[in-house]
Parts: structure tokens; C-alpha cells; sequence
């Protein structure tokens, strides 16, 4: 069937089930908006920046698993969607960005809105495409999907020259993907997989350390039956956390820079550590040359890179976590597996030592109890997005996570004014759930702009800004390792929130008393329409426990230590 | 647990790694990208297509740090247009050099000298001769060296091409 550019672009995506796109228009890419205008397919939501645009695709995504699609023009429009591009990429989610391009004839010009997209992108993709012949153009989108999706997942961008959407061809929507050179280990080796249960079996003190890619490969229920079945303890990262649930007495929270003593404690006294997908991060590990000292290490990952990067494991197992678990629960029957309650005993212990706490106070709120409120009241009905700093911190510490893609925060760059835009994601791709998003008096202000995005669709996103008028992570570092001197971090001109949000159609509420917090959570879940709950924290607390820079993870600092 | 002090020495090593590509025009740049980032740099690079086939092969020399470089091999391995990589232990390795040197030097001399290095002279002109050599990367930086001598006016080198004995 003869058809432009513009319409193949329409018709691929309809025939990849896309519900939702998210997007901005420009120049470059006006024939593909204008077919956009035309169809009925799909929804698109306009953001109102292209940054953002790229954020809720990743947020729909983490939080649906499906693959995340946008589309931004060339140039500027490009250029501010890098950050989410680097941001879906540090973070291996599945992501299609398509952008605008001048046409095929003005690139290398200098031409208006023209710059060297896939040059930029390249390093923060994991791949990219330049269409530059409209018969290439259906092959390209459904190689883009299959490969985001596919292997080890992540972002994949595909930039369009004007002239390829203006232009003529025929279409026909490839049924299979032929890709020679781009063949992901999904089978992990069985022999492997066997020698690792050996070990595990006859281990002492063997330990679950599970990362970011146990949520992306839908296996934490896989986990959560081995974990049951073998009675070993288990932590997780800061991407992992909801992959066993806060309940689950194997459980013994996060560990790394701000993790839980006894999740530290156990990393550093393992003499199995059992890596499931995730990839040593230098938050996690401390000082490397003593993190998990004593411990041999079977390191699973899908992606053969990650394995002796940073760790050379003593039994690594390249291959797709959900395979290499359902091999690992076919045979671990036919092992005998050590008592290990000892074990578990002692990390027990070592939670009610040192539990995740707070000193309260009668004259002003606490973060920390904030996401404890938020937990009690929201619990499992929320999908928690934060942004990046203290309070990201402490909702992976305190908010009670029960399931995989419940948490939605950006890891691996740590990017601020990642939560609003996420969490609009977030609603859209769960209707059923309420999408809270943590942030702080930072970050909120870095894509605020999408509280109109929320309104326009009908995107009930509850903002919760833990407000200490302060840029706090940083302040924290600055009072612990700068003597106290607060460059730039202090916050204390800032805007009326609530005017703020009323003014963009949502609901605002300034709170000063825990009661307050009650009332107004309530009746923003009640009011369905975009929120902001600015409550007004303590200046001066710190995410505690903290293991300084350099140092390893038996060395934090605690609570009540100075 | 090991860690990579244990594992690599801190020495840099040489290393020549071949990799077979799809012949697409993104691809140069997304391998040398992935020198460029962590600061290394490529000694030596020759790109040539694979006769009768939609690949082409990349020869590259570099020099650095073990882990490093195996950091490296491992994400060319994951670039989507990347088939394979090899990374040579035991190889032949050549390199090819052009001389250009004035005509007023002694030509019999350089002739025997390019001779011993698998070389002849290829061109001669009023002004200058040019002669090429074709060996291993070591003795004809060795050529090079010896053949300053003779007032070279210009040196070009191609690069090493490598194959598995």
C-alpha cells in the first residue's frame, strides 16, 4: 500500500498495540503530527516539554512494563529530550523516541532547528537510527521496538528527516525482525545454574542481593518462591525495592550509601552473595575492594557487560533472570539446603539493633513519618514516583513497597525533575491506582510546568513536597563534608505552591501539623485532580544511615552517632 | 570476593582486536565512541569490507588497561551492528608503510633497506622516489627509523590488518 512517510509512522505504531504517545510538536515533525490529528489509534499527551514528554513514557513504562513511545521534533525539541533518553537508558528501560529531522537535503547545513540527533544521542541510547530512505522506515519502527524490549531493555531513538514523512512509499509492516548481529543470551548456562545451587546449598550465610533487573524481567514472584523455598535472606537495591514486598520476613531492606544496617550488615558478612540483576553500583558497594569480603559471588545478569565490570563473580550466569530463576526452581528440589535460620536469626537481630528510625518531635514534621502516613493511608493502592535528593531516599526507606513497579525513581542518573513528569506516566498507564509523586522543594520546580499536562488529561497525580526550603542532599553533604558551608542550597525564596497549583487547575495544601497531612491526603486521593501537598519539614534532618564516600558498608554512620 | 586487583595488573597492555561489522555508516562512530569516552585512544584502525558479504571488518590496535579494554570488547560485543569480536592472542599482524625520499639520496642503498623489509621502490619521479613496505607493525617502525637517514620528505602508514595464525 502506497502511503507518506508520516502515515507508516502512524500505521507502525498502531500495529505495535501503542495506547499512548507522548509528545510535542515542531516543524520537523508536523506530517506525522498532522496524521497524528487523522487517526484514532492512539492517545497522544501533550506535555509541555519535550524532557517531560520522554519522563512520562518512562513512567508509563516502568510502571506497565510495556515500551514507552514519544515524539519530539528536531533540534531544541531533541535536545531537551536527551536527559530522558540518558535517564531510560542508565536505568535499562524499554523506550522508543521518535524526532523530527531537517530534510535529507538541508542536513549538514546548519540548517533551522538541525542538529547531529544521532551523534547525541548515541552514547544514551541503546541504539539509534537515522531514517534517511522512507523504504527503510517500517523495518527501522519495528526493529526499534523489538530491541527496546528485547535483551537487556532500553531506550531506542529513531531520528526522521522532513523529507521521509513527506514522501511516498510502499508499506507493509515487516511480521518478523531479521537481526543477524543482535542475538541476547536469554538460557543461562544449565551447567552453571547447578554448580551456583551447589553452592548456595552448602553456603553458610548466603544472601539474595537483588537489583533493578529482577523488577524489568517480571521475576520478583520467581524470587520471592526461591527465597520461600530455600529460607535464604534476601536485600535489594534501591531499583529493586517492592521485588520481595516490605512484609516478607526475608526480607531486610536496602542496602548501599543510605541502606538499612541490617541489609549492610549482611552484605558485609555473606559467604554466598547471589547477585540477581543487579550490577555492583558504587552507591551499593561501598569501598569495593571490602564489599562482601569473605563472599563468593554468583552474579546472574542478562547483559555479559555488566558481569566483571566492576566484580569478577565466581560463577557468572549470563542469561535472562526470569529463564535462569525458572531453572533455578526446576532444580533446586534435588538439593539438599542448609539450615540457614541461624543466619536469618542474626539479621533479625540486627534490624532490632539498629532499625530504619527517626527521632520524632512535637514542634515539626518529619519527613521520614510522612512517607510512613503516606504508606499507612496509600499503602499498595499507590504507584510511588520520586524525583531526586533526601526525600527519594527516604521513600525507598520508609514507604512499605509491597510489589515490583510500585517505585518509579530514577536510579542510575539520579535526575531531578524526573518524578511529576513519571508520575503522569504513571496515571495514565494505571487507572486503577493512585500515583503519588515524592518530591522536594528542588526538584518539584525542575518540570512544573506539567501540572498542566495533569489537568488537560485528567491525570490525578498527588505531588507530596517534603519542604525544607533547602536543596537537602546537598546541604547534607555540605554539613558533613564541607564544615557547613551552604553554597547555594538554601531555598528559602520560593513560590506559593498552593496559589501555584490552583493557578495550573489542580489542588494545593500547605501543611504545618500531622493532622493537616491526614486531611489533605484524603481529600486530594478524593478530589481526582492534580495536587500539591507542600509540607513543611524539619531544615535539618539527615538521611541516616549514611556510609560516607570511600568507605565501606560496615562503617555507617547511625543514628545518634556524630 | 575478587576484585580486580587481585585480577589485572596495573601494567598497560597492547592489544588488537577485529571486529565484523554490518557495513552501515553509523558504525565507526559508535565503536570509536566507545574508546573515546573512557579517554583511550586507537593506535591503529583499518576498515576494509568483507568480499562478498554485507560486513566489513575493523582491525584496531590500542593500548591500556586490562579491565578497561575488556570493558570495552564487552560493549562492542552489545552494538547492535557488531557480529563478532575477536580479540587476537596468537597472530600475524602487517602494516604497510609509504616513503617518500629525494631523488638526490643514495637509491641503491634504499633499495637493499626496503628489500630487507619486504619492501621496493614503487614510483620515481624527477624530484623524489616513493618506496612501500609491507611487514609486521614493529619492524616497520624500525624501517622508519632507519630510513630518517635518507631525509624522508613524507611517511604514511596504514594501519594494522591482523588474522589468527
Amino acid at each position: 500500500m502506497k502511503m507518506t512517510g508520516a502515515k507508516m509512522v502512524v500505521e507502525c505504531l498502531k500495529n505495535e498495540g501503542v495506547e499512548v504517545v507522548f509528545g510535542y510538536p515542531g516543524g520537523a515533525i508536523m506530517h506525522v503530527y498532522d496524521e497524528i490529528y487523522k487517526q484514532n489509534s492512539f492517545q497522544h499527551i501533550l506535555n509541555r516539554h519535550e524532557q517531560a514528554s520522554i519522563h512520562a513514557a518512562d513512567g508509563f513504562a516502568r510502571s506497565t512494563g510495556k515500551v514507552g513511545t514519544a515524539i519530539v521534533t528536531s533540534g531544541p525539541g531533541f535536545t531537551n529530550a536527551v536527559t530522558g533518553l540518558a535517564t531510560a537508558y542508565m536505568d535499562s528501560i524499554p523506550m522508543v523516541v521518535i524526532s523530527g529531522q531537517v530534510p535529507n537535503q538541508i542536513i549538514g547545513t546548519d540548517g533551522f532547528q538541525e542538529i547531529d540527533a544521532v551523534g547525541i544521542s548515541r552514547p544514551c541510547t541503546k541504539h539509534n537510527y537515522l531514517v534517511q530512505d522512507i523504504k527503510d522506515l517500517p523495518r527501522v519502527i519495528k526493529e526499534a521496538y523489538h530491541i527496546a524490549a528485547s535483551g537487556r531493555p532500553g531506550p531506542v531513538h529513531i531520528d526522521i528527516p522532513k523529507d521521509v514523512t513527506v514522501n511516498e512509499g510502499d508499506f507493509e509492516y515487516p511480521k518478523e525482525v531479521y537481526l543477524p548481529t543482535y542475538k541476547p543470551t536469554v538460557k543461562g548456562n544449565k551447567k552453571q545454574i547447578k554448580k551456583a545451587l551447589e553452592v548456595i546449598a552448602s553456603a553458610k550465610r548466603p544472601l539474595l542481593y537483588i537489583g533493578g533487573g529482577a523488577i524489568l524481567s517480571d521475576s520478583c514472584y520467581d524470587i520471592r518462591e526461591f527465597a520461600k523455598y530455600t529460607g535464604i535472606p534476601a536485600v535489594e537495591t534501591l531499583m529493586a525495592r517492592g521485588a520481595l514486598g516490605h512484609d516478607n520476613p526475608l526480607m531486610f531492606g536496602m542496602l548501599g550509601m543510605h541502606g538499612e544496617y541490617a541489609a549492610n550488615m549482611a552484605a558485609h558478612e555473606t559467604d554466598v552473595l547471589v547477585c540477581l540483576g543487579a550490577r555492583f553500583d558504587d552507591r551499593v558497594t561501598g569501598r569495593l575492594d571490602v564489599f562482601a569480603s569473605n563472599a563468593k559471588v554468583i552474579h546472574v545478569d542478562i547483559d555479559p557487560a555488566s558481569i566483571d565490570k566492576l566484580v569478577r563473580p565466581d560463577f557468572p550466569i549470563v542469561g535472562d533472570l526470569k529463564s535462569v530463576l525458572a531453572d533455578l526452581l526446576e532444580n533446586m528440589k534435588e538439593y539438599e539446603f542448609n539450615d540457614y535460620s541461624d543466619w536469618v536469626n542474626k539479621l533479625s537481630a540486627y534490624q532490632t539493633k539498629e532499625p530504619l528510625r527517626y527521632v520524632e518531635s512535637e514542634d515539626i514534621i518529619k519527613p521520614q513519618w510522612v512517607l510512613e502516613r503516606t504508606g499507612k493511608i496509600l499503602g499498595r493502592n499507590a504507584i510511588v514516583s520520586t524525583d531526586v535528593g533526601q526525600h527519594q531516599m527516604w521513600t525507598a526507606q520508609f514507604y512499605p513497597f509491597s510489589h515490583p513497579r510500585q517505585f518509579i525513581t530514577s536510579g542510575g542518573l539520579g535526575t531531578m525533575g524526573f518524578g511529576l513528569p513519571a508520575a503522569l506516566g504513571v496515571a495514565r498507564g494505571n487507572k486503577d491506582k493512585v500515583s503519588v509523586n515524592i518530591t522536594g522543594d528542588g526538584s518539584i520546580l525542575m518540570n512544573i510546568q506539567e501540572l498542566l499536562t495533569c489537568t488537560e488529561y485528567g491525570l490525578p497525580v498527588i505531588n507530596i513536597i517534603l519542604n525544607n526550603n533547602y536543596l537537602g542532599m546537598v546541604r547534607q553533604w555540605q554539613t558533613l563534608f564541607y564544615e557547613n558551608r551552604l553554597s547555594e542550597t538554601d531555598l528559602s525564596v520560593q513560590p506559593d505552591f498552593t496559589k501555584l497549583v490552583e493557578s495550573f487547575g489542580g489542588k494545593g495544601y500547605k501543611v504545618h501539623t500531622k493532622e493537616d497531612f491526614d486531611i489533605a491526603l484524603k481529600d486530594a486521593v478524593a478530589s481526582k485532580k492534580v495536587c500539591m501537598i507542600e509540607v513543611m519539614v524539619d531544615r535539618d534532618e539527615n538521611v541516616i544511615p549514611m556510609v560516607p564516600n570511600g568507605h565501606a558498608l560496615n562503617e555507617m554512620t547511625l543514628l545518634g552517632d556524630k | 570476593m575478587n576484585n580486580f586487583n587481585h585480577y589485572y595488573d596495573s601494567e598497560d597492555t597492547r592489544r588488537v582486536v577485529s571486529i565484523v561489522v554490518m557495513n552501515e555508516n553509523s558504525v565507526l562512530s559508535r565503536i570509536s565512541g566507545l574508546f573515546s569516552a573512557r579517554g583511550y585512544n586507537i593506535d591503529s584502525l583499518t576498515v576494509a569490507p568483507i568480499p562478498e558479504s554485507k560486513y566489513s571488518r575493523i582491525t584496531i590496535v590500542t593500548t591500556g588497561d586490562r579491565r578497561i579494554i575488556d570493558q570495552i570488547v564487552k560493549q562492542l560485543n552489545k552494538l547492535i551492528p557488531v557480529l563478532r569480536v575477536n580479540e587476537h592472542k596468537d597472530v600475524i599482524e602487517k602494516d604497510t608503510v609509504l616513503i617518500k625520499i629525494p631523488i638526490n639520496q643514495n637509491l641503491s642503498d634504499i633499495d637493499v633497506l626496503a628489500r630487507a623489509y619486504n619492501g621496493s621502490i614503487q614510483n620515481v619521479t624527477v624530484d623524489c622516489i616513493v618506496v612501500s613496505a609491507t611487514d609486521t607493525p614493529k619492524r616497520i617502525a624500525n624501517f622508519i627509523k632507519v630510513i630518517q637517514n635518507y631525509k624522508p620528505l613524507e611517511i604514511v602508514r596504514s594501519g594494522v590488518v591482523a588474522m589468527e595464525r
